[in-house]
């Protein structure tokens, strides 16, 4: 596996060698498909809105529908205005969304289409909406065009009707599975606070088999929860890179107060997210939660020894891997490598002082990096764990170490989507992976002497 | 189906759709390879997508550095199931094809113009890795910014003395993955073909044009020429090496599988060696048993005929006692079929030997060759989008030019009457295969396949992962027939049983009678009772 990889370190200073991350406008259809009866739409040639379908498709296994503007030649010389103001006659006749959510794309943002310019001219049916963001393919990622999609829901949608505010809050839940949503809206509920979330794909892409095919599924926010977030009193955004921009333009807009938090994976990410809450709406938290925790504390000390002081490789997007990271330190692991795709300098600033803070070092942290980059240092010096996305299986097995899928895109596993890795309950699935991936590598490699019945 | 539409729409939608009438003298035109309208859900891609894709991506000893953002890259990375392994002349240390190649371009290469960014990472690439040559494919922005792909390939020649190769395949082009394919088909066809010349050893010599082995469906069809007594000079683009490529005008014939993809080449080898072409299909026993027949005949030699026959006696009584009990579940069952530009047609053929039906059968982007055969080329009309993919029309190479007998090695009356038997530089397309009242559809849009899966009800829907959920969600079995849902070979013999296992499997499984919750059945029991 992976012979051609040099076994020396090599100068890679240009371009992307087994890229961690995508383009922007897959996160933005992503984050478009968390609004109940919406088609997002791909402004661009046709390939991007075929391969971002497909993309999702894999990870979610479940319909991803949305439309594109079917560039050709002549809409790339002239600009797009017509193709767009064409789709949205065409979507609103025969899809019949509430709403359409068009993202750009690099051949559009290049080419210099005006999208608010074009929406004016277009002929919406009333009672429908159109909402934008541009979302170049040439900056960040799709962790970047999640995060766009979601400014632009506040931008377009969001409204202040007063200075009094509800006793309600928004959560933007970041670039996470409908599972990780259902277990988000558990615990904000069994809090006794009323919840505003947005995007919110579970019932989108979670949705069950019935034989009945619904275009638009019961799940999502709906518009009329999307512009009531401007009458909350607190927004929790999840994750800096996903969701804190959204909330600071919805304290800007709506003057509604955002905190930012991680995203809740891990004890002590889940501890914060639930603070916030109490201590905003001065609830109680009952005793179920109580219980949950009590019960992956219990879990950490029974199975410490599976796997403190290994060492581990995190990559995957931003908002995952500092989360992950803070729960391995947790954990007792010892984060070796931590890497996103995704540029911007507050990745490493977060981990370093968090790896400094644990008293780690020597440790690697890179963001903007690739998964060329992740092999190098694996072969430099080996770790005994990776957590992270699909495309890692590579190196685990040129190196043979265990992988733990985690994050967005695992392509080769199925179920993950409706399974939840935030809160308590998140920590239990992470723990028992973690454990189990490192105690079937025991078994594996165990002697016949050594084979043992109880672990 | 057409209702919903605006007028415009309808009057559009209504030429590609067509519904076989074996009465009708001949096939009725069908309008393919135009444009998708703007806002219709379609399944279509882009021409990056047929370019690296699907023709140059699967070339496993070259590193095929795509230009552009980083999506066009990663999307297109290890997701067509093109399977590469180590062989002769291509150690396991030149694969490259399951690494990914970007040259990321952020916003200042876009303002800037991205050719010193490629410049740097071919050199970069070529001093880590070495490989044997290079690809380089384009993305949207990078035509529009008038980045000289050409340009830095030649000059990165000069530097580094290896093949750097540039395609023009930005995703606007043309209306679909088909103008990549071509393409892709012309730069191979220009810079490669013809560079090597060493002619594999063997009295039959052949190319397996088309063949992109997914899920190994080359491996198997290698498995069986070879054991006839075939030397496989290369499979096109499958399993293939930059090696096997340069060398591949030293073949005496031709075999086109995915007709839609690489027709261009097998034409323009006929053009320029005189290279005979001959369309098989190896999806379905009975498909491949003539096919393998067809093949046999080109070459005129008895103990070649001998050798198939006894190939396809073996094969067929090693296989058909699994399918029979496969057919079992499968008889009379219907499928529809909407995908890429070929199989549609090649798998009615397996469906038939499983007792099965393929009620529609729809490309995403075929032209009306591949429905209607080849001999309305002449016919069809060139529009805006295609006349921008260059149209080569190679004269015939001084030194390597042979008359097709001459390739064949028989005389010209021979070979007259073969031509006349075997339609060899032909395709008839889907049309001729398929039976009354069975509809043909192109492009089908997300819309139509709705309302054809709820009127036609079929028990099985072939199409890609895009729709497969979809079709799920209807209560409706589907298998992807682009990436086969991870199974495969479904070509030749093996495949044969691996496709008719996988169908049953999915027709089969025991959760599509779960569906029902028992609280419902109660509730649907009690007003029946109630009635």
């Amino acid at each position: 596996m992976l012979e051609c990889v040099p076994e020396e370190t090599v100068s890679h200073t240009t371009g992307k060698i087994n890229p961690a991350k995508t383009c922007q406008p897959i996160g933005a259809m992503y984050a478009a498909l968390g609004i109940h009866g919406c088609l997002p739409h791909s402004h661009g040639s046709q390939g991007c809105c075929a391969y971002h379908r497909m993309h999702l498709t894999r990870h979610f296994r479940d319909p991803v529908i949305a439309s594109s503007s079917s560039f050709t030649e002549g809409a790339s010389v002239f600009g797009g205005a017509a193709n767009l103001k064409t789709s949205i006659k065409n979507v609103f006749t025969i899809y019949n969304p509430e709403v359409m959510a068009v993202h750009t794309t690099c051949l559009s943002e290049t080419i210099g289409d005006d999208i608010p310019n074009i929406l004016k001219q277009a002929e919406i049916p009333e009672g429908k909406v159109v909402i934008h963001a541009n979302t170049p393919s040439y900056a960040g990622s799709h962790i970047t065009g999640f995060s766009n999609m979601c400014k632009a829901m506040v931008s377009y949608l969001a409204q202040s009707d007063g200075v009094v505010k509800k006793e309600q809050a928004n959560v933007l839940p970041g670039f996470v599975n409908p599972g990780d949503m259902r277990e988000i809206r558990r615990i904000v509920s069994s809090l006794g606070i009323k919840l505003i979330m947005f995007p919110d794909t579970s019932g989108v892409l979670d949705s069950p088999l019935t034989s009945r095919y619904q275009m638009y599924p019961e799940g999502g926010a709906t518009v009329a929860e999307i512009r009531d977030s401007g009458n909350s009193e607190v927004t929790l955004a999840l994750g800096a890179f996903a969701s804190h921009d959204a909330a600071d333009i919805l304290q800007e807009k709506c003057g509604v107060t955002g905190i930012p938090l991680k995203l809740p994976i891990g004890l002590k990410a889940t501890d914060d997210f639930i603070m916030a809450l109490k201590d905003w709406f001065g609830v109680e938290v009952p005793g179920a939660l109580t219980l949950e925790r009590g019960q992956v504390i219990d879990t950490l000390i029974d199975t410490h020894f599976h796997y403190q002081g290994k060492t581990v490789a995190i990559f995957g997007d931003p908002d995952h891997v500092i989360a992950m990271t803070e729960f391995a330190l947790s954990m007792g692991l010892i984060p070796k490598y931590l890497l996103t795709g995704t540029p911007g300098k507050e990745f490493e600033a977060t981990l370093n002082k968090m790896l400094e803070e644990a008293g780690i070092q020597e440790s690697r942290v890179k963001a903007d990096g690739d998964l060329f980059d992740l092999h190098q240092w694996i072969r430099e010096e080996k770790v005994d764990l990776m957590i992270g996305t699909t495309y890692g299986k590579y190196i685990s097995r040129a190196e043979d170490i265990p992988l733990v899928r985690f994050g967005f895109p695992i392509l080769d596993r199925a179920v993950h989507p409706l399974m939840s890795v935030v809160g308590y309950r998140g920590c239990l699935r992470l723990i028992e992976q973690i454990s189990n991936a490192l105690l079937e590598r025991r078994d594996r490699d165990a002697l016949d002497e050594d084979f043992e019945l109880v672990l | 189906m057409m209702t919903p539409y605006p007028e415009m729409v309808k009057k559009n939608r209504k030429k590609h759709l067509i519904i076989k009438d074996e009465e009708a003298a001949s096939c009725p035109q069908i309008e393919a390879n135009t444009r998708t309208i703007p806002g219709i859900i379609s399944q279509r891609g882009c021409a990056y997508a047929g370019c690296k894709g699907v023709v140059v991506g699967p070339i496993k000893d070259m590193v095929t550095i795509t230009h552009g953002p980083v999506g066009c890259g990663y999307y297109s990375w290890g997701t067509r199931r093109n399977k590469a392994r180590a062989d002769d002349t291509t150690s396991k240390d030149k694969i490259y094809s399951q690494l990914c190649f970007t040259t990321d371009m952020q916003e200042p290469d876009i303002v800037f113009g991205g050719e010193k960014k490629l410049a740097r990472m071919i050199d970069e690439v070529v001093a880590a890795f070495h490989p044997r040559a290079i690809n380089i494919c384009a993305t949207c922005p990078v035509g529009l910014i008038g980045d000289d792909l050409g340009a830095v390939a030649k000059a990165a020649e000069e530097r580094h003395g290896i093949q750097v190769l540039a395609y023009n395949c930005e995703g606007y082009k043309g209306v679909s993955q088909s103008a990549g394919h071509h393409i892709a088909n012309n730069n191979v066809m220009e810079k490669i073909v013809g560079k090597g010349t060493e002619r594999k050893p063997g009295r039959f010599v052949i190319n397996l044009l088309g063949e992109y082995n997914i899920g190994g469906d080359g491996w198997e069809l290698e498995r069986i020429l070879k054991e006839i007594g075939y030397t496989v000079n290369c499979v096109l683009t499958g399993d293939s090496s930059y090696l096997d490529i340069k060398n591949l005008h030293l073949a005496d014939l031709n075999l086109v599988q995915c007709h839609r993809s690489i027709n261009y080449i097998a034409e323009m080898m006929e053009a320029k060696y005189g290279t005979p072409w001959l369309k098989v299909n190896f999806i379905g026993i009975d498909a491949t048993n003539q096919s393998l027949r067809q093949v046999a005949r080109c070459f005129g030699d008895e103990e070649l005929v001998r050798k198939t026959e006894e190939i396809i006696e073996r094969e067929t009584a090693r296989v058909t006692p699994t399918l029979d009990q496969y057919r079992k579940v499968l008889l009379g069952k219907t499928a529809f079929a909407i995908v890429g530009g070929s199989r549609s047609h090649h798998y009615q053929y397996l469906l038939r030997d499983l007792g099965m039906e393929m009620i529609i059968a729809g490309y995403e982007f075929a032209h009306r060759d591949d429905y209607e055969g080849r001999q309305v080329i002449p016919t069809i009309k060139t529009d805006a989008d295609s006349k921008n993919i260059p149209e080569l029309h190679p004269v015939p190479d001084e030194k390597m030019y042979k008359e097709a007998h001459v390739h064949l090695n028989m005389s010209k009356e021979k070979f007259d009457e073969l031509n006349a038997e075997v339609p060899l530089n032909y395709y008839e397309g889907i049309y001729p295969n398929m039976k009354s009242g069975q509809i043909i559809i192109d492009d089908a849009n997300h819309h139509e396949v709705e309302v054809l899966i709820q009127t036609a009800k079929p028990d099985l829907f072939l199409s890609g992962v895009r729709d497969k959920y979809i079709v799920h969600k209807m209560g409706v079995a589907s298998k992807q027939l682009h990436a086969y849902d991870y199974s495969g070979p479904y070509a030749g013999y093996n495949g044969a049983i691996n496709f008719a296992r996988d169908v049953a499997k999915a027709l089969t499984t025991p959760a599509w009678k779960l569906i029902t919750p028992p609280w419902e059945k109660e509730k649907e029991k009690r007003s029946e009772s109630d009635a």
